[in-house]
């Protein structure tokens, strides 16, 4: 397991960066509830009148009033959209840049096979995934204690978990692309957490749009069906994990048999 | 058997051509010259070798294996240097060196640390410190301490102070001696002439010639100097002309009887005839025109 952990060493400071900025943010999310408390009904009608606005972000199925309300869609806007960024650039960076930085040369001429190269790194994503969710899950819930907010531990659980799962997802998606890459694929992997964000929006502001829920992974974090359900939307998830395991197997496919450049 | 064996190995990248149906032995034991002009494809044959390109054609066995099949028994036994060393940033010498080290599941911090205070290398130093002779002696660390069997160096010595130049060539005889092969590729032609055993030149990426360093040094081609010459003479097989204040000097490729009969029909006061450098009979080997 070298290149595990050497690849944990390299990302230690991403890995920092992202979960101290997630973790920071969800926690002054939540820390501000209180703060807010008085003027939720105010918010709540408010969002009411915007329509589309409230609807692309699930703002009309729950109770911004109440804490899980307020927490479904705050906090797992800001926790989706910031772990999909950090999940795309693992991914897509996973791969790509050791060719890019042209220590693929390096690594390629140990005895190591490219099919533990690949499964070496794809831990490594997935092991500093499941670190940055713990740290800001930790972090939330101390602030959920500290606030003495009513909370659902259960469903706030489920919302990380359901983001964990779309994290991976995501990273295995890119991870796949990156093994077709020579250079830098920030571009893509950015674009592409971004691009599958907007496909969610767009996914709840037009009917004829709703199949867009099966490509987006946006679809199974979508914190108003969890608070309001208290589960997952299966269907989009096993689509989801589908991907991802097409991404894996593209990994392997194409990096197992592709020049490296020099 | 053989350190190095390729038989009709090919190589194209889409169209480009990189290697062309290149047939090379390299004895086990050898200290075997590579040479060639840029892109003639000697990279592109190492990079084959050790399996980070797969060929479009051909077959190559590295110390009796396929290079493909049996690609990491191969890299095992190979220490490997690129042209350029490229290294993790933010790592430290001694890291990148243990790292390395950890790939092959060995323990070679002597080995390293022996190495480095040979080649004056400090490995306490971060990466991205270093100067490109410092990344350099970092790769030939690497590509030695852990003993291999086959050397494969790229440019070794680019970037070296003359210092660790004479330390590196030091330890690679060490290693030869020892048993170990080293296949060279370079573009420094009296390296090839002052170390290797045996020689291959590659042009357009096909193999011109591969033979003793000493039979290479030997084709027949004199350097032949005219003075008191008034203009450059016109002869049939002479390469290399240079003509400079009353003075020509060329090399001849034709038979000693051909030269005396051509130098007849000169008017010149003064000749010699000379052999040629080694360098200057690979730089032959470059042009378009064999000697």
């Amino acid at each position: 397991m070298t290149l595990f952990w050497h690849e944990l060493r390299r990302g230690r400071l991403m890995l920092a960066v992202f979960t101290g900025a997630i973790a920071f943010m969800l926690g002054i999310c939540v820390l501000i509830y209180p703060e807010m408390t008085g003027e939720m009904a105010e918010i709540s009608n408010m969002f009411a009148d915007m329509g589309a606005f409230s609807e692309a972000f699930g703002m009309d199925q729950l109770n911004f009033g109440e804490f899980m309300g307020y927490f479904g869609i705050e906090c797992g806007n800001t926790l989706g959209l910031g772990g999909a960024l950090f999940a795309a650039l693992l991914g897509i960076g996973a791969l790509a840049k050791e060719e890019k930085d042209k220590t693929a040369e390096f690594l390629l001429t140990h005895p190591i096979s490219r099919t533990r190269v690949v499964t070496e790194k794809l831990l490594a994503v997935l092991a500093q995934l499941l670190a940055m969710n713990v740290g800001v899950v930790a972090v939330t819930l101390l602030a959920i204690l500290a606030v003495g907010v009513e909370a659902n531990t259960a469903t706030v659980l489920l919302l990380f978990l359901a983001n964990l799962l779309m994290q991976i997802e995501i990273a295995a998606v890119t991870f796949g692309i990156s093994a077709f890459l020579h250079g830098n694929g920030l571009g893509i992997g950015l674009g592409l957490a971004f691009g599958l964000y907007f496909l969610q929006i767009l996914s709840n502001l037009i009917d004829g749009t709703k199949f867009l829920k099966f490509i987006t992974p946006f679809s199974y974090t979508d914190g108003s069906y969890i608070v309001a359900q208290g589960k997952l939307e299966v269907k989009y998830l096993f689509t989801g994990l589908a991907l991802a395991l097409v991404g894996v197997a593209a990994a392997l496919w194409q990096y197992r048999k592709k020049d490296i450049a020099s | 058997m053989f350190a190095i064996k390729t038989e009709k190995l090919t190589k194209f990248y889409g169209q480009a051509r990189g290697i062309v149906e290149v047939d090379l032995q390299v004895p086990q034991g050898d200290f075997f010259g590579f040479i060639g002009p840029n892109g003639a494809g000697k990279s592109t044959l190492i990079r084959t070798l050790l399996g980070l390109i797969a060929p479009t054609g051909g077959k190559a066995e590295i110390l009796g294996r396929d290079c493909i099949a049996d690609k990491l028994d191969n890299l095992r036994d190979i220490g490997y240097l690129p042209s350029e060393t490229a290294l993790y940033r933010g790592m430290r010498v001694r890291d990148i060196l243990a790292l390395s080290a950890k790939l092959r599941h060995l323990d070679c911090t002597e080995a390293a640390s022996d190495l480095a205070a040979r080649l004056g290398l400090d490995i306490t130093r971060k990466i991205e410190e270093l100067s490109f002779g410092n990344r350099k002696k970092v790769g030939l660390v690497c590509a030695l301490q852990h003993d291999p069997k086959l050397y494969i160096l790229d440019e070794p010595t680019s970037g070296l102070d003359p210092l660790a130049q004479k330390e590196f060539f030091a330890i690679l005889e060490e290693r030869n001696r020892a048993g170990a092969t080293v296949f060279l590729s370079s573009h420094v032609l009296p390296e090839i002439a002052r170390h290797c055993k045996h020689a291959a030149v590659i042009r357009e990426g096909r193999l011109l010639v591969c033979d003793s360093v000493s039979s290479l040094a030997h084709t027949g081609v004199k350097r032949v100097i005219l003075r008191g010459i008034t203009a450059p003479p016109v002869i049939e097989q002479a390469r290399n002309m240079q003509f400079n204040e009353n003075a020509a000097q060329f090399l001849f490729s034709g038979t000693p009887t051909e030269l005396l009969h051509a130098l007849s029909a000169l008017q010149f006061s003064d000749f010699s005839v000379t052999d040629p450098e080694l360098d200057e009979i690979f730089l032959h080997y470059y042009a378009k025109e064999m000697p």
